[in-house]
This record gives structure tokens, C-alpha cells and sequence, in this order.
């Protein structure tokens, strides 16, 4: 996992390097800090001369500055790096689900990557930075202020052979149970947040039924119960300062009586005060080391979930892809279906199709009809391959679909999806999705084939007007007109509307089936729909139940073969079409 | 990560912080106080010793004889020894009982901030973002434990070790001490400076960062559009742009706030080494000291000042790493409190709804036992009570409204709904459809005119009665985390698992609950994100079906399900509606066909009235409608 994450620090792996070599130096110089002033002290002591001390003085504020200075160049360093590896993740995560196939998004909801690309990669941004930083850093300062102690104290470092275990063995305890009780109560934390996001949704809901008070009894108990967790989870990490602080008093006391009674026997020869004064600063340094590891522990157990989330998605394989020697040319509009199955992964238990067999002449108007959930939209979206069959094949234009190049099949089939989207943008920027080099001329014939020219005129800005995210400033009606639009400007061989013009009124409706019918007849279209009035005139109709598909025919054929087609024309009738 | 950056708090949010704590923990958060305090002096003490230890070795050293030393040092040693023990006991103590302080503080300001919610007006929930709200509960409260459990402890702890340490400093030699303050001022103007230059690159990294996120959601949202259109190279250099910008301002941003640290730190080194270079010097060049112990200068002070320095620039750093995270604490607790002081939803009436029996010559009588039943009370100002049966019957007379001033939604609306009737409201977007329910259960209050329930005005009917007697089905469904059997009681909490079932079966919402793979039990999570929009709807049709209610709101109740299920759902429908006043909005116009009178709407006016037959046969608005030649949306 780790491994993987790593391989996308790519060009910052030299401001991690750097920062890893600054930050050593900066640890060596801290710890030699000491060990020279202790020097300084007993030269003053002892009544060295003036210049003597002045020139040990100068070396120490040379050496300090040294210390800022690494240190300052690490902290630059490591801010390029954190902040570069982030990028790079973000990137490689940007362009692996680029590759995903329609299956690969319905696994990952686009809720929950968005997650990933942003809170996640927060986390581990943060854990990178600490890391590099202190990862290295603490365990030499560990091991350089011990040495060093030795080196100076002697027998006065004893003082840490029974302080590191019990603070080492003490910080690990508790953070191995503080972890779980917190993994946990964040979990319980999660949902709360949740059910007060529901209640504000709901809050029409809750006063309609004057809940108030239930909800508020509900919400009492989760957040008490809540409370009580995180004051568990608290009170053990709670536990580390008076630990720490007990390893702090206990060196210090052990140093001031034994160095005292060494300094006083020794008459200053094995152990002075400069000694005892370097040897509580490097007890400082040895604990907060260890308190920094300790830290970084807890750090990387708390983003391994973020970790292990990021890595998922850039090891998902995406299902689909272009085969070697792919097809690159579309011959035309035709469509069948060959014995086709289909669910959409491998562990659904019912097929959302089955047994599909159909065959779709190029140029053809073709209208599917059937209740919601039968698998009208299922049935389409095989044809530019966002989903495999499971079992069978469709064709189109007599080729197997899974020979061609996906972005070539793509193009020649144009699908305008039930949950349709315009993105932030103006109207032309929304258009040439659909042909990137399409030009204005081209644009307002799409618009004006979409029944959707008219209306973009009427707004001040014309095709200039700024669409806001998720198109919210257009009615359902026209937007459903842009989308259409935008399908057309791809000059497709196959025009798939799925549901697209369910918030247009029937006339609109009926004139931008005219104008398919005149300004684009080789192709091949398909309507899915609700409304009889959207199907009736097409050449084929199929109606479709349960996944499968029950009756094909005309429409009068079909209100007599088909008792569904019957019972839903009868019901629509009398008056006829309406309005969703 | 990082938070924005927020505008400065408002003048006595601290003190209204530290109030609150005080009233939820009258002692335990002084006993805390007082634990910090005491640890903290503690923390100070030793430096004193030291210099007495020092100057012990130094007189004994000569002797190298222990035992006259000892009689000094171990009495010294022994009495630190006992202050460290009440100290740990003291920190002990008191980190303990801050994690309790600040979780049950924490815990009690949720649930009154969710209790203040609760009871505001819907005006709030359709004027704020939800985000907004959101953050209140999430980033704020988090903001809000960080004071709690870390700021205030520290700011007291480090606040008054500084000033122990300050004290000792000059007790022992002004030279010394000046030398100190003068690289603490160093390090306060260090920090300024790049502080100013943070918060700049702070914000613009959140801005790109917004950016940036804003791209990704939207794509992601979008991903299958993108496939579809093949447009992922696009959308790949599009958010790379968007990357490459992010990229630069962390960069910087992150370098603000990462070299703060070590350069601080290192500041502390340098006056360290600057400390023992200057003692040294002082104490060979013999200058007189100043100090209020009137002590000569010796060796046995330079080594505790050393110590000291330490802890003072220590102590400094710590207190000046708070002062940012105090700043956006109390902005984020001036904005809870803000959610807490909002004027909570106003409720004068005195109307309620009890349990009935009504004889045969139509008297009513208060009983305590369900009767199904109910009947309004309604207390008169000459100490009279009346009691008028629970029909339905709702009239609004030339009613007027308008949910920001100047701008009107209704004008003039008359509507009589005997019991029993199913008046329609159709018409387009904005027309004021939503709007006249909006006020029938006085989400909002009518501007002009009048309305009536069961003859009584509705704003003298307390709130919950007149609400609990008006059921709702809005288009926009929302469910609950919870089972479907949960969901269809929250209609009526007392009711029975048969209720539930068969109001779900009222509903046509049985056949598929029954079909699910635990039935009534299954688990909804999401909104009901597992089931279909339809069948979401169904279950709210059926919570409102379970609350048997005489007057029923069809806010677009019905308009996601596909039409071929709608008639199937319909004979269900009608049965639910049959005997119930009902209001229904719909846009699918063949739900309001069989109504006993259809409001044609539009822009807040009603301009067709009638049966369908009638306005057919006028030929105005609603026939355009029904012949499909407007686009409702």
C-alpha cells in the first residue's frame, strides 16, 4: 500500500531527500548545543580566560545559527515536498478514474471520491509533512542526545536507562488503546453529523409531524452516548502528560542528587555542573523524541484509512478497455443484440437483462417504452459499450462492439443520459463537449435542431451565458434542450435519448422529433420514454418488462399485440399527453 | 486541514465561553483551574533549587566531602521530590477532568444548539445553507474543543510559568533578564512578520483549494457525462491547471507556517548560547548585578538562567501558537451562539386539540382515553370553554403573502375546502403552489386576509395541534436512517406494527416493502438511497396515511412515479384521500382530474377555477396545460 502511494512523489523525491538531510543536521547541531555549553560553563567556572570563552561563544552562535538555518531550509524543502507529493497523488488519482468504466464509478459512489481526492489526500499530506520531518529526526535526536549523554554524564545516564523503557512501554500502551476508542467514536461522531444533516433536510418533515421533541430526546441520547465514548478515548491519551512528566521529574531529581554527589566526591573532575546542566537538557530532548514518535505512530495509524482509501482507487482496474488492433471506423447506424444477458457486476443476483435479442436497421427512429426500472436505460448503454454484456453481443454497424476503440464507438454513438448534467461554463463551452471543434455556425444549427435556439437567444448574454454548476439556472426543459444539443453537434451515427425530453412540453417535444426526422435521417435513433406521444410515430417500438423485452411492433401493432402498450396508451389518452 | 480564515470574534464571546463552562461546571472547572495553576508554579520552582544545589556543589566541591554537602542538597532534593508528587498528582487530576469538561461541555452545546434548532422557524431552514448549518455541528464545535481542551489550559499554564519564570529571572539579575526579553521581543516580531505574510498565502491557498475541489466534485459528479462524451483528456488538463495553482499556493502557504517553527525554536537556541556567553562574560569581567535578591552574580545562577531560558521562550512560543487557534475558536463559537440566540419559532396559541366524545345530538365532551375522536378547545378570554369537532374544513379568505417584503407571492387567494374536498392547485414553477401549504400549517405566517380551520382563525391553534392535524406528502421525500417500519411511525410514534402495515398497504406501499430482503425491517440509510424515488414516496404517502389525519397535503407526492405504477398506486391513493380534506399540487394533470375544484395559478393569482370538465371546456390556461401546449417547468 505504502509502496504504491510512494510511487507518486516522482520529482519531489529531492526536497524529500533534502529535507531528510537538513533536518539531520539540524538534529546533530541541536544536540551538540549542550554538550558545548556544558564546556563553556566550566571554562567560566574554572576562570578561563575572557577571549577563550568569547571564542567557545562565538563557535556556539555560529553553530545555533547553522541549527536555523537547516532548519529553516527543511521546513521550505518539506512544504514543497508534502505539498508536491499531494499534487502528484491528486493527479494519478484524477486521470485512474479517467480510466474507469461505468461499472468502476458505480463501485466507487462520486460522493465518496470526491472524498478521496480531497479529505484524504489532506490526511496523508499532513502524515507526508510530519513524517519527513520528524520521522527521521526523532529517532536521531534519540539516539544522539543518549549517546551524547553517556559521553558527558557517564554514570548519570543511568537515569535514562530506567526513564526511556517506562515512557517508551507507557507511550505505546496508550496509544494502543486510545486508537481503537477513537477509531470508533469517529465513526459514531460520522453518523451524528449525519443525522443532523438529515434532520435539517427533513425539517419540513419534523415540524409537519411536530416531532420536535422527539428528535430532540433522539438527538440527547446520541450525543450523550457520544460524549461519553470521547471522554473514554480522551481521558487514556489524557494519561500521557502526567507520564511524560513524571519521566521529566524523575530524571531531574536523579540527576541533581547523584550529579551533586558526583560533582562534590569528584571535587569536579568526572562530573561538574556544566555536566548536570547539559545532562537535564538532554533528558528534555530525550523525552519530547520520544513523545515525537510516539506521535507519528498514532499519525500514520490514523491515516492508514486514508491511506488504504487513496490506494483503492488507483489499484481498481478499470473493466473496460480498447482492444490492440481495435476497429476505428464506425460503418454505420445499425444495432443487434445477440443473446444478451446482462447484470451490472459480477455479484448482483438478478440480471438487469435478459435474454435481449433485437436487430435496429441503420437510420432508424426506434422508441422504447416501459416502467422505471425494466432496463430501458440498461438496454442503451450497451451499445456505446459503457457497460459489457455479461452474456451475448451487440453489433453495431456489424461489428462486435468490443472490437472497436472505445473513443471511436463513443463518438458514433451519442447518448444523452437520464441524469443529465451541464457543467460550469458558458452555453458554448457546455456545446462543443459534444465536438470541441465545432464552429458558432454549427453550434446554432445543433441548438436550433434541439428546439433549444430560440430560448438561448432570449437570455442577455446569448450562447455566452454562464451555466452554473450543476446547471441550476435553467429550467429541467432546457436544459434537457442543451443536453440534446450537445448530443447532436457530435454528428453521431446512433442518438440515444434516454428519458431527455421528459420536463419538455409535447409540441417542443413533437417539433424536435420533426426535425430529427428531417435534418439527420441516417441516424440511427433511439427514444426512451414514458409518454406514448414521444414513441407512437416511430418506426419500431419496444416495450420492455422486467428486463426483458415483451412486445416489438408499431404502435398500432402494439395496441393490439401488447396489453402493457395498451394499458399505458389508454391511460395516457383522453386528452392524451401531459406534462412530468 | 486549514481552516479559513474568519473575521474577528465579537467582544465578550470569551467570557461568554468561560461563563458557560463555569455554569455547566461549577467545580470541577475551578478545581481544574487550579490544578493548572499549581502545576504550573511547580514547573517554576526548580530553577530556584538548581541555584541553591549549584552554589552548594560549588562550596563543597574543594572538600570533595559528601556529607556536609548532602546535609544541604538531600533536604533540597527530598523537598522538590514531594512538590514534583503534587504536581503529578495535579496534572494528573486535571488532564483527566479536562477531557470530561470538555466532551460533556462539548455534548451540551450540541444538544442545545440542536434543541435552539429545533424550535426555529422554517424561514431559517429555507434562508441558510445547509452547509452552513452543518458547519456549525462540525467545524465550529471543533474549533470549539480545541479552546477548551488545549487553548485555556495552556494559556494558563504558559501564562503562568512566564510569569513565575520572569519573577525568578529578575529576583536573580536584571542584566540576565534583559538580555532574555530582548530575544523574546526578537521572536515576537519574528513571528508578526511572518504572520502577515501566512495569513496571505493562507487564504489564497484556501481559494485555490475551493477551486480545485469545486472542479473535482463536479467532475466526479459528471464522470459519467465525460465518458460518454469522451471528454476525459479535457477534463484531465482542465483539472491539472487547477492542480499546478493548488500546488503553488500550499507550497507556499505550508512553507509560511512549517519555517515558523524551527526558526523560533532555533531563536531560543541562539539566546541559550548567548545566555552563557554573556553570563560567562558578566562573571569574569566582574560587573556589579542587579537583582532584587541583592545576590552577587555567581555561576550558581547562570546555570538555573539557562534553564530558564529555555522555559521562557518555550512558554512564549506555546502561548503565540495559541493566539491563532483562539482567534478562530471564538469565531466559530461567536457563530454558535448565534445559531443559539436566534429567535426561536413563535407559538401563541392557545387552541389545542384533545380526545372527544360527541353524543348523538352532537355534544362534545373532553375525555382522556383515545377515542379517535378529536375535537378543539378553545378557552375564551371570559373564562369560557368551547369545544368544536375536528372536520377539516379550511377556508382562506382574500389571503395575502409575500416571503420578502415588496416582492408578493399570493395576492388576494380565496380558497374553501369543506370536509371531504379535494381542491387541486396547478400551475407553473413559482406560480405560489407550495406557497399556500406553506401557509395552510403556518410555516409562514399570512401577511393579509384570513384563514380558518374548523371555523377557528389558525393562529390561535397552538402550532403542534394544528400541525399534527394536517398530514404532508412533499415531493421532496426524505426518510430517516432507520427501518421502513420506523419511518411509517414517525406519522404517529404510538402506533402498532399492524397500523404501520396497514397504512402502508393504504398507501399500495406494501407490495414492494414486503419484497424487500428484510421486509418492514430493512434498514434505510441515506435518504432511502437504497430504494427508487418512487418507492421513497410511497413510504412517505405511508407515514402520513399511519397519522390518520382529516386534512392531507399532496405537495407533488406522486410525481416520480413512473405512470404505468401511479395507477396501480392510485386506487390506493383515492382510498387514502376518501373522507380526508386534501390539497394536492400536481403537475402530472391527470392526478388532479377527478378533484372537486382546480385552482389554475399563476403568478400568485388564481385565474381559472373549476371542476376539469369546466375548465376544459373554457379553453383558458388549464386546457393549454392539459393539451400540453405549456411547459410547466
Amino acid at each position: 500500500m505504502l509502496k504504491r502511494l510512494l510511487q507518486s512523489v516522482r520529482e519531489f523525491k529531492l526536497p524529500t531527500i533534502l529535507t531528510l538531510i537538513f533536518i539531520t543536521l539540524e538534529a546533530v547541531i541541536e544536540t551538540s548545543l549542550p554538550f558545548t555549553t556544558a564546556n563553556l560553563v566550566n571554562m567560566i567556572k574554572n576562570g578561563t580566560e575572557m577571549s577563550e570563552v568569547l571564542k567557545l561563544g562565538v563557535v556556539l552562535v555560529i553553530l545555533a545559527v547553522a541549527s536555523l538555518s537547516c532548519g529553516g531550509i527543511a521546513a521550505i524543502t518539506c512544504s514543497k515536498a508534502a505539498s508536491g507529493f499531494a499534487r502528484n497523488l491528486r493527479h494519478d488519482l484524477f486521470s485512474k478514474v479517467q480510466t474507469y468504466s461505468f461499472e468502476n464509478i458505480d463501485k466507487f459512489s462520486s460522493s465518496s471520491l470526491v472524498t478521496r481526492m480531497t479529505t484524504d489526500i489532506a490526511h496523508v499530506q499532513m502524515s507526508y509533512m510530519m513524517i519527513i520531518r520528524t520521522a527521521i529526526r526523532s529517532p536521531l535526536m534519540l539516539i544522539f542526545s543518549t549517546v551524547m549523554a553517556y559521553v558527558m554524564g557517564g554514570s548519570l545516564a543511568a537515569a535514562f536507562v530506567v526513564v526511556i523503557p517506562i515512557l517508551a512501554v507507557g507511550l505505546l500502551l496508550v496509544s494502543r488503546k486510545a486508537m481503537p476508542a477513537f477509531r470508533r467514536v469517529f465513526r459514531k461522531y460520522d453518523r451524528l453529523n449525519e443525522s443532523i444533516e438529515e434532520n435539517v433536510r427533513a425539517m419540513r418533515v419534523v415540524k409537519g409531524f411536530s416531532r420536535e421533541e422527539y428528535e430532540k430526546v433522539k438527538f440527547g441520547k446520541a450525543s450523550d452516548d457520544i460524549a461519553k465514548e470521547f471522554t473514554f478515548a480522551e481521558r487514556i491519551v489524557a494519561l500521557n502528560t502526567p507520564l511524560m512528566n513524571f519521566c521529566m521529574y524523575f530524571n531531574m531529581l536523579f540527576i541533581l542528587l547523584i550529579g551533586s554527589y558526583l560533582a562534590v566526591r569528584s571535587g569536579g573532575v568526572s562530573v561538574d555542573v556544566g555536566q548536570i546542566s547539559a545532562m537535564l537538557t538532554y533528558g528534555m530532548l530525550i523525552l519530547m523524541s520520544l513523545m515525537m514518535l510516539s506521535m507519528i505512530y498514532v499519525m500514520l495509524t490514523m491515516s492508514a484509512e486514508s491511506m488504504k482509501r487513496i490506494t483503492e482507487v488507483l489499484r481498481e482496474p478499470p473493466s473496460l478497455s480498447s482492444p490492440e488492433n481495435a476497429v476505428y471506423e464506425v460503418k454505420d447506424g445499425s444495432i443487434r443484440f445477440e443473446n444478451v444477458n446482462f447484470k451490472y457486476s459480477a455479484k448482483a443476483k438478478h440480471y438487469a437483462l435478459s435474454d435481449i435479442n433485437l436487430i435496429i436497421p441503420s437510420g432508424a427512429t426506434v422508441g422504447i417504452l416501459g416502467g422505471t426500472g425494466v432496463g430501458k436505460s440498461s438496454l442503451t448503454q450497451l451499445i456505446p459499450r459503457l457497460y459489457d454484456a455479461t452474456d451475448g453481443a451487440v453489433y453495431v454497424g456489424g461489428v462486435d462492439v468490443r472490437e472497436y476503440d472505445l473513443s471511436v464507438l463513443r463518438k458514433a454513438v451519442a447518448m444523452v443520459l437520464q441524469k443529465n448534467l451541464l457543467f460550469s461554463g458558458t452555453i458554448s463551452e457546455n456545446l462543443r463537449w459534444g465536438n470541441p471543434d465545432a464552429t458558432d455556425a454549427e453550434i446554432v444549427e445543433a441548438c436550433r435542431l434541439a428546439c433549444a435556439d430560440e430560448f438561448i437567444r432570449s437570455f442577455p448574454d446569448g450562447y455566452d451565458t454562464k451555466i452554473e454548476q450543476g446547471g441550476t439556472n435553467v429550467s429541467g426543459g432546457q436544459k434537457q434542450r442543451l443536453c440534446i444539443a450537445r448530443a447532436l453537434l457530435a454528428h453521431p451515427k446512433i442518438l440515444v435519448l434516454d428519458d431527455s425530453t421528459s420536463a419538455v412540453d409535447t409540441k417542443t417535444d413533437a417539433m424536435i422529433r420533426a426535425a430529427f426526422e428531417e435534418y439527420i435521417p441516417s441516424t440511427t435513433k433511439i427514444i426512451i420514454a414514458q409518454r406514448v406521444a414521444s414513441v407512437q410515430h416511430a418506426d419500431m417500438i419496444v416495450v420492455m418488462d422486467g428486463g426483458k423485452i415483451v412486445d416489438v411492433g408499431t404502435h398500432e401493432e402494439l395496441l393490439h399485440s401488447s396489453e402493457i402498450y395498451r394499458e399505458v396508451s389508454e391511460q395516457q389518452s383522453g386528452g392524451g399527453d401531459e406534462n412530468e | 486541514m486549514n481552516k479559513p480564515m474568519r473575521p474577528r470574534a465579537k467582544k465578550g464571546t470569551m467570557k461568554r465561553v468561560i461563563k458557560t463552562v463555569f455554569q455547566y461546571y461549577p467545580v470541577l472547572f475551578p478545581l481544574t483551574l487550579i490544578c493548572i495553576l499549581f502545576s504550573a508554579v511547580v514547573a517554576a520552582i526548580p530553577d530556584i533549587l538548581i541555584q541553591k544545589i549549584v552554589a552548594a556543589i560549588e562550596t563543597w566541591q574543594p572538600t570533595q566531602n559528601w556529607a556536609p554537602a548532602a546535609k544541604e542538597i538531600v533536604p533540597m532534593v527530598a523537598f522538590l521530590g514531594i512538590l514534583y508528587l503534587l504536581s503529578l498528582i495535579a496534572v494528573t487530576v486535571y488532564t483527566q477532568l479536562m477531557a470530561v469538561i470538555t466532551q460533556g461541555y462539548l455534548s451540551k452545546m450540541r444538544r442545545k444548539m440542536f434543541d435552539g434548532m429545533q424550535n426555529l422557524p422554517i424561514r431559517y431552514f429555507d434562508s441558510t445553507k445547509h452547509g452552513d448549518i452543518m458547519s456549525h455541528y462540525t467545524n465550529d464545535i471543533d474549533t470549539l474543543r480545541q479552546l477548551i481542551s488545549q487553548s485555556i489550559p495552556s494559556l494558563i499554564r504558559a501564562g503562568s510559568v512566564v510569569i513565575c519564570v520572569f519573577g525568578i529571572m529578575v529576583y536573580y539579575s536584571l542584566w540576565m533578564t534583559l538580555l532574555v526579553l530582548f530575544g523574546v521581543a526578537l521572536m515576537i516580531f519574528v513571528s508578526k512578520k511572518f504572520g502577515g505574510g501566512s495569513a496571505k498565502y493562507f487564504l489564497r491557498h484556501q481559494k485555490s483549494m475551493g477551486a480545485a475541489e469545486g472542479y473535482i466534485q463536479e467532475m466526479m459528479n459528471g464522470q459519467k457525462v465525460i465518458k460518454v462524451f469522451c471528454h476525459e483528456d479535457a477534463a484531465q488538463e482542465d483539472f491539472d491547471r487547477l492542480n499546478d495553482a493548488l500546488f503553488q499556493d500550499a507550497y507556499r502557504a505550508n512553507c509560511y507556517s512549517n519555517i515558523l517553527g524551527p526558526i523560533i525554536q532555533n531563536i531560543g537556541n541562539i539566546l541559550y548560547v548567548l545566555v552563557a556567553v554573556v553570563g560567562g562574560a558578566l562573571l569574569l569581567t566582574d560587573v556589579p548585578n542587579i537583582s532584587i535578591s541583592g545576590m552577587p552574580f555567581t555561576l550558581s545562577i547562570v546555570i538555573p538562567f539557562l534553564n530558564m531560558t529555555k522555559q521562557f521562550t518555550g512558554n512564549i512560543n506555546q502561548l503565540s501558537q495559541q493566539i491563532n487557534h483562539i482567534v478562530m475558536a471564538l469565531a466559530g463559537a461567536d457563530r454558535i451562539f448565534a445559531l443559539m440566540d436566534q429567535a426561536p419559532e413563535e407559538d401563541e396559541g392557545y387552541v389545542t386539540l384533545v380526545n372527544a366524545k360527541i353524543d348523538d345530538e352532537g355534544n362534545v365532551t373532553e375525555t382522556k382515553e383515545h377515542t379517535g375522536r378529536w375535537a378543539w378547545k378553545h378557552p375564551h378570554s371570559d373564562g369560557t370553554l368551547t369545544y368544536t369537532p375536528l372536520c377539516g374544513d379550511v377556508r382562506m379568505v382574500d389571503v395575502d403573502f409575500a416571503y420578502e417584503e415588496g416582492k408578493p407571492v399570493l395576492n388576494n387567494i380565496s380558497v374553501y375546502a369543506k370536509p371531504g374536498q379535494k381542491v387541486a392547485f396547478v400551475g407553473a414553477t413559482g406560480a405560489g403552489k407550495t406557497t399556500i401549504t406553506n401557509l395552510i400549517n403556518r410555516f409562514y405566517d399570512i401577511a393579509d386576509g384570513k384563514i380558518r380551520y374548523d371555523g377557528i382563525n389558525i393562529n390561535k391553534i397552538r402550532k403542534s395541534d394544528l400541525r399534527s392535524s394536517l398530514g404532508i406528502v412533499l415531493q421532496e421525500t426524505n426518510l430517516f436512517t432507520g427501518t421502513v417500519m420506523e419511518n411509517i411511525r414517525y406519522g404517529k410514534l404510538d402506533a402498532t406494527d399492524e397500523e404501520c402495515m396497514e397504512a402502508a398497504r393504504l398507501a399500495g406501499a406494501d407490495s414492494f416493502i414486503t419484497r424487500l430482503p428484510n421486509g418492514y425491517e430493512t434498514q434505510l440509510s441515506g435518504n432511502g438511497s437504497n430504494l427508487s424515488q418512487g418507492q421513497r414516496q410511497l413510504i412517505a404517502i405511508a407515514r402520513a396515511a399511519v397519522a390518520d389525519p382529516p386534512v392531507l397535503i399532496m405537495d407533488e407526492a406522486t410525481s416520480s412515479i413512473d405512470t404505468r405504477t401511479e395507477a396501480i398506486v392510485q386506487r390506493g391513493m383515492d382510498k387514502l384521500m376518501e373522507g380526508r380534506t386534501v390539497f394536492v399540487i400536481a403537475h402530472r394533470l391527470s392526478t388532479v382530474k377527478n378533484s372537486d375544484v382546480i385552482m389554475v395559478l399563476d403568478h400568485g393569482n388564481i385565474i381559472e377555477r373549476g371542476t376539469h370538465d369546466e375548465l376544459i371546456a373554457e379553453r383558458g390556461t388549464y386546457y393549454q396545460l392539459y393539451t400540453g401546449a405549456f411547459e410547466l417547468e
